[in-house]
């Protein structure tokens, strides 16, 4: 799983599953670009970079807001002139029972978790026509496949995130881009560190394999996904989930 | 260079067909094997070459080098 001189953007990339995943694709060669709105986590973030001698570029943006998601990819091609490998992650969770769901959470959710993707994504879908080459992978949820009850907001962006991923797979194929989606079970980040020890431990007796995952375990999927390996493979939905769901 | 040669230019580069098949009633499509994405591509370069917006309901009506040429003429003028 050769990335080297690939360039990777990851949303996300600050804190929990896309660190990872940026750490991942790093350490295989490539060049990533790391993002967040958080501009203080976000130097942390890449100093811990340089001194891994990684190659990275901070880029500071809310993906769901349509000019910092197209500066995100345009500063990229500024800098290295090329974006090979697109990886949506950024997404929040604000969990409430539908009765309770205000007009702001479901809004907040949807227009980071499926308006970020279409943003960032369609920044890239041109360069990458262009180049006839590219690789998308879109982290969404077994909650956008099950469902889940207090997330219905979250469920349907995550849902939304993989009907998304099989229409741009279709559009983009001819081009040589790839897009495919990963699905995630219990991870352990910051967050699915609020839920209560309860509601932990009966997940844990919903997880054959019986551990809660991290984020290494989705960034090998990614880094697959990434590589020329997965070149075979688009229109996808992946889980990595201790066979939590099984379809 | 003219706009006629500038188009045809990019047709050429975009479409990567052999310059003497950019003749003014060549369809993209049917006669320049251009795809859907193709001809989104060929919009998106005619507006950055010469620098206008050219709305959906006007790019469909552009399929052929002589409507582009055309399209692409009345838009500067108008412009100027
Ligand atoms: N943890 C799990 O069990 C689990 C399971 C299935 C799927 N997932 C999915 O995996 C992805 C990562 O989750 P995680 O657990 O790693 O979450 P996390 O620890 O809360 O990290 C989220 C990351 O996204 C960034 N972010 C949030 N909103 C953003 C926005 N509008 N624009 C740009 N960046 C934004 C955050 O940085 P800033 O706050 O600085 O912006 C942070 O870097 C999410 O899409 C999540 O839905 C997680």
């Amino acid at each position: 799983m050769d990335l080297k001189d690939k360039v990777a953007v990851v949303t996300g990339s600050t804190r929990g599953i896309g660190l990872a995943i940026a750490r991942e694709l790093a350490e295989r060669g490539a060049r990533v670009v790391l993002s967040g709105r958080n501009a203080e986590r976000l130097q942390e973030v890449v100093e811990q970079f340089q001194k891994q001698a990684w190659t990275a570029l901070a880029v500071q943006a809310d993906v769901s807001q349509p000019e910092q998601a197209a500066q995100l990819i345009q500063k990229t091609l500024d800098k290295w002139g090329a974006v090979h490998i697109l990886v949506n992650n950024a997404g929040i969770t604000r969990d409430t029972l539908l009765l309770r769901m205000r007009d702001e959470d479901w809004d907040a959710v949807l227009n980071t978790n499926l308006k970020g993707a279409f943003h960032c994504t369609r920044a890239v879908a041109r360069p990458m026509m262009k180049q006839r080459y590219g690789r998308i992978i879109n982290i969404s949820s077994v909650v956008g496949l099950i469902g889940n009850a207090g997330q219905a907001n979250y469920a349907a962006s995550k849902g939304g995130l993989i009907a998304f991923t099989k229409s741009v797979a279709r559009e983009l194929a001819s081009r040589n881009i790839t897009c495919n989606a990963v699905a995630p079970g219990y991870i352990e980040t910051d967050m699915t560190e609020v839920l209560d020890e309860k509601v932990k431990q009966a997940l844990l007796g919903q997880i054959p394999l019986g551990r809660l995952g991290n984020g290494k375990d989705v960034a090998h999927l990614v880094a697959f996904l990434a590589s020329d390996l997965a070149a075979y493979i688009t229109g996808q939905v992946i889980n990595v989930d201790g066979g939590m769901v099984m379809l | 260079m003219s706009l006629e040669e500038k188009v045809k230019d990019i047709i050429v580069e975009k479409l990567g067909v052999e310059p003497d098949k950019v003749v003014p009633e060549a369809r993209f499509i049917e006669d320049l094997g251009a795809d859907s994405l193709d001809t989104v591509e060929l919009v998106m370069a005619f507006e950055d070459e010469f620098n206008v917006e050219i709305p959906d309901e006007d790019a469909q009506e552009i399929t052929t080098v002589k409507s582009a040429i055309d399209y692409l003429s009345k838009k500067i003028q108008s412009a100027e």
